[in-house]
């Protein structure tokens, strides 16, 4: 197992932050919309620099997504900026026809997905985002893994043209990804090669999925862990050319196991090379009230869970 | 001007006749309310509006429309098609498989003219909005415009841009309302009343005008007076009666033709009301 450390623990949206400030210093069309949650975004520093390229909207997150649609045809690159849950469910037919049916270069840059909001409750934790936008056709869906990862996304989808749904969270994190990394829209990270399983892993799961891996080094099951950023579209070269290799899979994500990174890998086996999958979701469940750590561990989301599930999927290949 | 009040009158007519040719070639469609916007749809692209005669689609140093209510596309596409943007007789493909004209615009065909997906009301005034600080930060001095149903105004998402619009000084924007009272479930004061729309938008800070939308001379003069109002800090309301179904006596005045097509004998009849002043496509 591939040994993985860090010295420093940093929150996602923060990555978010440094990466749109570095956005639009290199893009004078980068432009920043937010609707009544610039600290919980980390926008200040762009708004600092850019004030004049900044729209506060207010509450009011339909009219925020149609903006920046608008802003689109005059050349401009928004990004918008709320949580997760009022980045998509609340306005999905705004994204939908405006953004997603029309072709336009807005990105929907959405914090505190998943359960790791925490205290704040079910209310704002949502687990059906990664599904509602991947159902969007032409839409990439993101989620990333740790701080580094989240700048170096933020940078790569400004360079992007068409929608894009990015998803990060708001705990700290360990920060474990190279804060020089080049971040490839659709590109699997390899973050450690193996020949006994296949642990498929995106967002806040991909450090437990590290952890998880050196568990299963212990127990003598050397696991390959995938970091699946992009979600949609999924890079099917990678995670077919590992499970035929390993024979199994398990898929890891902050998410409702309906809709999620899981389902995409599971229609892509079921199709290409059918093999056992294990899901690490939360069971068609809404959260609750809860530190962030507790509620990982109630619903199912722990390092010790992804380990049971190895152990599972493994005795489920066929000899 | 570039064109006389009969000028434009004559294009209308054409205009009108295209609308209820399209409906009634592919049976469905929403005659109604694009009959009560052929002379302000004919007034703001031959007159009204600076708009590029290239068709460039960047929306950049011209002026620039989107419709909020997509239902109405039989006048958009009918006065796109008259001012070049793309050949009259494509009309004839309206809501047919494979066309560029779908029941409800789109960008989606890639038709020249359109710049957002309408059709799911209450989105466009938002996305006007956007357009226009675009514009803005583009130091583009030119407008935009858009057009929204009445009973569109029951959708919430306007509300935000009605209140965003005025605070945040959006004067490079003129929406006008197609005021004609009804909608597909009956008039709108029995559906859902709107009250006074002018007390309202005037409580959020607009700058609002009235007009007759049937009155070609009256329409032309009121959009160059909006056009006037611009640059001074509002964004401008143009609250514009219709009538739905007019110039056609059959269709006037009633939401029954909201979203119904004319058979063969009743498109004669409309036809025989309605002159040929183009050529029909």
């Amino acid at each position: 197992m591939k040994k993985y450390t860090y010295t420093e623990k940093k929150d996602t949206r923060s990555g978010f932050g440094a990466g749109l400030l570095e956005a639009g210093k290199k893009n004078p069309e980068v432009v920043a919309l937010c609707a009544d949650l610039v600290g919980s975004l980390k926008m200040e520093a762009f708004i600092k620099e850019f004030p004049e390229r900044f729209f506060q909207i207010g509450i009011a997150e339909a009219n925020m997504i149609g903006i920046a649609a608008g802003l689109t045809i005059g050349g401009k690159i928004p990004f918008t900026g709320t949580f997760a849950n009022f980045s998509t469910g609340r306005v999905y037919d705004q994204i939908r026809q405006s953004v997603a049916y029309s072709n336009k270069n807005v990105k929907i840059c959405a914090s505190h997905a998943g359960l790791t909001l925490g205290e704040d409750g079910a209310t704002h934790q949502i687990l059906e985002d990664i599904g509602l936008m991947k159902m969007l056709p032409g839409m990439t869906v993101i989620n990333t893994c740790d701080y580094n990862q989240t700048k170096a996304a933020t940078i790569a989808i400004a360079e992007h043209e068409g929608p894009v749904y990015l998803r990060f969270g708001r705990p700290v994190i360990p920060v474990f990804t190279d804060p020089d990394q080049k971040f490839e829209i659709g590109k699997a990270w390899m973050v450690n090669e193996g020949t006994d399983v296949t642990i498929v892993a995106t967002g806040h799961m991909v450090w437990k999925a590290i952890e998880a891996g050196e568990k299963l080094a212990e127990l003598g099951i050397d696991a390959e862990i995938i970091n699946i950023h992009t979600i949609k579209p999924l890079d099917e070269e990678a995670i077919l050319k590992s499970v035929k290799k390993t024979g199994s899979v398990v898929t890891c994500e902050e998410h409702n196991k309906f809709g999620g990174l899981g389902e995409s890998v599971a229609r892509l086996l079921s199709t290409e090379f059918p093999a056992p999958q294990e899901f690490v979701a939360v069971n068609d469940s809404f959260g609750e009230s809860g530190t962030p750590d507790q509620l990982m561990t109630k619903y199912g989301l722990d390092t010790v869970n992804i380990v049971e599930a190895v152990q599972k999927v493994i005795k489920r290949v066929k000899k | 001007m570039k064109h006389t009040i009969n000028e434009l009158e004559d294009i209308a007519f054409q205009v009108r006749r295209d609308i209820v040719r399209m409906v009634h070639g592919c049976q469905s469609g929403h005659p109604g309310g694009s009959l009560g916007c052929a002379d302000f749809m004919t007034a703001l692209y031959f007159e009204v509006m600076n708009h590029s005669n290239d068709f460039k689609m960047d929306g950049k140093g011209e002026d620039i429309f989107f419709l909020s209510n997509g239902h109405i596309s039989p006048v958009f596409y009918s006065v796109l098609a008259r001012s070049g943007y793309f050949d009259v007789s494509e009309l004839a493909t309206f809501r047919k498989l494979n066309s560029r004209l779908q029941g409800h615009p789109t960008t989606h065909e890639h038709l020249p003219g359109i710049r957002i997906a309408s059709g799911s009301l209450g989105q466009g005034m938002s996305v006007a909005i956007g357009a226009a600080q675009a514009k803005k930060l583009n130091n583009d001095k030119s407008i935009v415009f858009s057009l929204h149903g009445d009973g569109e105004l029951q959708e919430g998402q306007n509300w935000e841009a009605i209140m965003y619009a005025p605070f945040n000084k959006v004067d490079n924007l003129i929406s006008t309302i197609d005021y004609n009272g009804q909608q597909i479930d009956g008039p709108t004061e029995k559906v859902l009343s709107l009250e006074s729309l002018q007390a309202k938008f005037e409580a959020f800070g607009w700058h609002v005008i009235t007009s007759n939308g049937n009155d070609m001379d009256e329409i032309v003069k009121a959009l160059h007076y909006a056009k006037s109002l611009t640059g001074k800090g509002k964004p401008i309301l143009n609250l514009m009666s219709t009538i739905m179904g007019n110039g056609v006596d059959f269709m006037m005045g009633s939401h029954k033709w909201h979203g119904v097509a004319p058979n063969d004998e009743q498109l004669a009849t409309a036809l025989g009301q309605l002159t040929s002043t183009l050529k029909d496509y």
